[in-house]
């Protein structure tokens, strides 16, 4: 009982984190129809900005909103440069393109700050919010739950009460018909791959803020794909469903590969292949996933 | 004399290397609501969506005077036309409601939320579903949605491509009494294009017929209702 409880808390924490990766995917997806691959990187770098700006002596939680403001920069120039130039409806240039930023970002992150993992500052405190037996709930755990309500309360009144929010959810449902009431569809997009890239560089600082891990250029390609079965299974146009999507994933990970591994000698290495199998029974059970909005054209 | 408010000349427009518009020229007067006639592929759509800046254009388009050819869409929409695009252009997943507001995007005005009265009084069955997403009304309110939303920005010019196009007969003669009032009574400069001659000359002032990207005939509508010629090829009559 108290290793379920324990397992279940872990699923929670790492759960919370796919969860934000996912919500990032989901808003790119949304109004593009788009996964971007370099999400995750897009967040790693701006992990190492957080750090880099901690280092140099700037409370953490300021870094870090620094640090998401500079990577929703950096996200609007290059959607600006990389993106924008090319047809929206034509996916597989696009797709080459986030992949090769993938590549570009995990060099530079490598380039500059090397492999060698780095502690990041704990964000939420030490210790523990509740224990039940031997099963212990720490704050880190809590602080990612609190995190991702708050993301997701913020994001939805910022896209149901703003006018910024109302075009982005106008482009996401029709394009053509956002430029004929005179959206402008360009930086409309643009603000859809800044936000994303805020959201992912939370995502990634609460990550590796977890006490068991450290920031280095890979941490988040694994992450990735966990986010991208999360965000599928919620539907991929849904940030609810992205939630939904990213607890579920945890819970397999942690819950059900554990148990396999517990039980049937299972290698917990296997926990990324499960992400996969998820990955590929929503696409063939359920392709909108849970809460996503199927695609019906009527003429 | 009155004002011109939209005047094409010389009007060629296509999709990459096949060429649908061989330069065509007609006007909208303030007030007028003037449709234009042919079969399917003779140009209409391309025609409207030219005017719209959505695709490459050559020629002269004057709106109000001024010269838009070459602008963007967003632009030419920030100067006065609203254009309801065929199969409906809503936005299926926002609300009614929504769709209203994203129609006044590019209003600064403080009133929005008076227009939006005026269309839920004008159209009572938008007020009822207001709530609802425009994804699941019917095609004929679908329709209406689109014609409201388009009339938040306060054009100048409606354009109306196919508004019957996949609706009932009943719904349609409904919608087009509806297009009547708003040109008659509020007044809207209307350019409609419509496979659907008969209907379409019933509500207008006067008509172009396109054939293969050109004009064949023009002229006031009940002349062109009237003309024998017309009524054999495209009236079906």
């Amino acid at each position: 009982m108290e290793l379920f409880l324990q397992r279940l808390f872990d699923a929670v924490s790492n759960g919370s984190t796919y969860a934000l990766v996912a919500v990032a995917l989901v808003l790119i997806f949304k109004a593009t129809t788009l996964i971007n691959f370099a999400q995750g990187e897009m967040g790693m770098l701006g992990a190492f900005f957080a750090l880099q700006l901690w280092l140099w002596g700037v409370p953490m939680w300021i870094a870090l909103v620094l640090a998401m403001i500079l990577s929703a920069i950096l996200a609007a120039g290059i959607e600006r440069v990389l993106i924008r130039p090319f047809d929206p409806a034509d996916h597989l240039p696009l797709v080459i393109i986030t992949l090769g930023l993938f590549l570009v970002i995990n060099a530079v992150a490598a380039i500059v700050w090397r492999f060698d993992p780095r502690s990041f500052p704990n964000l939420f405190g030490d210790g523990n919010a509740i224990s039940i037996g031997g099963a212990n709930l720490g704050w880190y755990t809590v602080g990612t739950i609190i995190t991702v309500v708050g993301v997701l309360v913020l994001l939805q009144l910022l896209l149901t009460r703003t006018k910024i929010g109302l075009a982005f959810r106008a482009v996401s449902s029709n394009l053509e018909s956002s430029e004929l009431v005179g959206i402008r569809v360009g930086p409309t997009l643009q603000f859809g791959w800044a936000l994303a890239a805020a959201v992912g560089t939370l995502a990634a600082a609460v990550f590796v803020a977890n006490p068991v891990r450290q920031l280095e250029p890979s941490i988040m390609l694994r992450v990735l794909i966990f986010a991208a079965a999360a965000a599928a299974l919620g539907g991929l146009d849904s940030l609810w469903g992205a939630v939904v999507g990213g607890l579920s994933i945890g819970l397999v990970q942690s819950v059900i590969v554990q148990y396999l591994n517990q039980w049937f000698s299972f290698p917990t290495t296997m926990s990324l292949a499960a992400a996969v199998v998820v990955l590929m029974v929503v696409l063939l059970v359920k392709p909108a996933g849970l809460f996503g909005t199927a695609a019906v054209e009527r003429v | 004399m009155t004002n011109r408010v939209l005047e094409v000349n010389g009007l060629e427009a296509g999709y990459g290397l096949i060429q649908v518009l061989h330069g065509i020229d007609f006007h909208v007067d303030e007030g007028e609501a003037v449709v234009i006639l042919g079969a399917n592929g003779a140009g209409k759509t391309t025609t409207l969506r030219a005017i719209c800046g959505m695709i490459q254009t050559s020629g002269s388009v004057k709106l109000n005077g001024e010269e838009i050819i070459g602008a963007k869409s967003a632009d030419i929409v920030r100067r006065g036309v609203a254009h309801v695009p065929q199969g409906r252009g809503t936005f299926p997943e926002l609300s009614v409601e929504d769709n209203l507001e994203v129609g006044a995007y590019t209003r600064t005005d403080g009133e929005v939320e008076a227009d939006m009265e005026r269309w839920y009084e004008t159209y009572p069955v938008l007020y009822q579903r207001r709530t609802q997403t425009a994804g699941s009304l019917s095609g004929g309110e679908q329709q209406m949605l689109a014609v409201a939303r388009a009339l938040m920005s306060r054009p100048s010019l409606l354009l109306l491509d196919e508004p019957s196009l996949g609706l009932a007969p009943l719904i349609v003669e409904d919608l087009f009494e509806r297009f009547a009032a708003l040109n008659k009574e509020q007044g809207t400069t209307l350019l409609v294009v419509e496979q659907n001659a008969q209907l379409a000359l019933g509500i207008a002032d006067r008509g172009y017929v396109l054939a293969s990207g050109a004009i064949d005939v023009q002229g006031p509508a009940d002349e062109l209702i009237n003309d024998d010629a017309i009524r054999r090829a495209y009236l079906g009559v």
